[in-house]
């Protein structure tokens, strides 16, 4: 929208009050694009994010955990469709949007290209990955934008779920056979700093953060983030009795928070611009998954199609 | 055929004596498959126990820019709220 200057002061007048932009208010362009990329690239991250753990639906441990793991790829699966409609919101199409990522004109989170070798690998997923996804998330269902703070809000009561039961599968090998508790450490030791990874690069690098900042977009930067989720995640380690691969990981009276090792921030760029271990076969299974499909979605508007003429016949 | 199947609104009643409250949107071919996956997005954990879709085009909403010329009738009747008026004190159940 060319927007005036009153409706730029009207804008700024509700974001610097802390107030909500509604889909049909007037808002700078750039604001309008920034949150449809960044809302389609979450959800394009939910929906790859069902790949590494479907891997082991059919070989979970136990009926228990099978439909755990069913019911959380499940919620992954509507995350996406929260966001691809909070998106929407702003004129986009869907099918516009899952064209740009099959495309690679749009990325999704680096961590889903990591490949999920063990069973241990989907506690640690839910217990890093997610954890780090809730503390990066929390802070976004006070974002600017209406329709994406409220899609925050119900993700993030469901990722509480996904959260615990990765801790709980963990405590579990971690309590069992020593092969276990070793399948169990092998995981955190692949999953750590991928999942450190998950807050970007420092913000002294971070190209987007001010602007972001600006807008109510963004509320913390990427450092805060990532100390604020090893403080919570170390202890929690120690529960598990197992340990975070970083020799230099210790608490830090002074600070009052840990110290520890940065993530490698040349292999996140590597892995975000498709170098990754599994970045093709996970595009490649999506874009499968919607050629393969897409009989199904032309059958059911045809039959919708056909109802609604003999309908329109009858009457 | 590529045609994307239309956009659909959701009214979720979280229980009885509550009335509809938008949740969000999704698409569907048609009003029984908008029901159906309205239930599987909007409501996996009991959220809900009546469920409402309405096609969005359907919606006819006011304009935010009109907002002020829009609900301006209403600024200047601070009469219609019983704070205007002055009673003693000493009137009870009033």
């Amino acid at each position: 929208m060319a927007g005036t200057d009153e409706q730029e002061a009207a804008f700024y007048a509700i974001v610097d009050s802390d107030g909500r932009i509604e889909p049909r208010d007037a808002m700078p362009e750039a604001y309008r694009k920034t949150l449809i990329r960044q809302m389609a690239q979450h959800a394009h991250s939910e929906i790859i994010g069902m790949q590494p753990e479907g891997n082991w639906i059919s070989r979970a441990p136990s009926l228990r955990r099978k439909a755990i793991l069913l019911a959380k790829v499940q919620d992954e699966a509507g995350h996406g469709l929260y966001l691809y409609a909070a998106a929407e919101t702003l004129g986009v199409s869907r099918d516009h949007l899952l064209e740009l990522l099959h495309t690679h004109q749009q990325k999704y989170s680096s961590i889903f290209n990591y490949p999920t070798l063990t069973w241990a690998d989907v506690g640690a997923i839910g217990w890093l990955v997610d954890g780090a996804a809730i503390t990066n998330q929390v802070p976004l269902t006070r974002c600017s934008y209406g329709p994406y703070a409220r899609a925050m809000v119900r993700i993030c009561k469901e990722e509480s779920f996904h959260q615990r039961q990765g801790f709980e599968a963990l405590l579990t090998l971690t309590r069992g056979s020593a092969r276990q508790k070793a399948m169990a450490q092998d995981a955190l030791d692949r999953w750590w700093y991928p999942s450190l990874a998950m807050f970007g690069p420092p913000d002294r690098e971070s190209t987007h953060s001010d602007q972001s900042m600006r807008w109510g977009i963004k509320r913390f930067g990427n450092d805060e983030l990532r100390q604020r989720f090893v403080d919570m995640t170390a202890p929690q380690a120690d529960v598990l009795g197992l340990t975070i691969p970083d020799p230099d990981l210790r608490w830090n009276d002074e600070r009052g928070h840990y110290d520890f090792t940065q993530p490698d921030f040349d292999e996140l760029f590597r892995v975000i611009s498709g170098d990754g271990p599994c970045n093709r076969q996970r595009m490649e299974h999506r874009v499968a998954a919607h050629t393969e499909g897409a009989w199904v979605r032309e059958a059911a508007a045809a039959y919708a199609a056909k109802r609604a003429k003999r309908a329109e016949a009858a009457a | 055929m590529s045609a994307e199947w239309p956009l659909w609104e959701v009214f979720v009643r979280a229980r009885r004596g509550l009335s509809h409250v938008h949740v969000g949107s999704l698409h569907a071919p048609d009003a029984e498959m908008a029901l159906r996956n309205a239930r599987d997005v909007y409501t996996r954990r009991n959220e809900g126990v009546s469920i409402w879709v309405v096609p969005s085009e359907r919606i006819t909403a006011s304009s935010p820019e009109e907002k002020d010329a829009f609900f301006d009738p209403a600024a200047d009747k601070v009469y219609r709220h019983p704070t205007f008026y002055e009673v003693p004190a000493e009137v009870k159940h009033l």
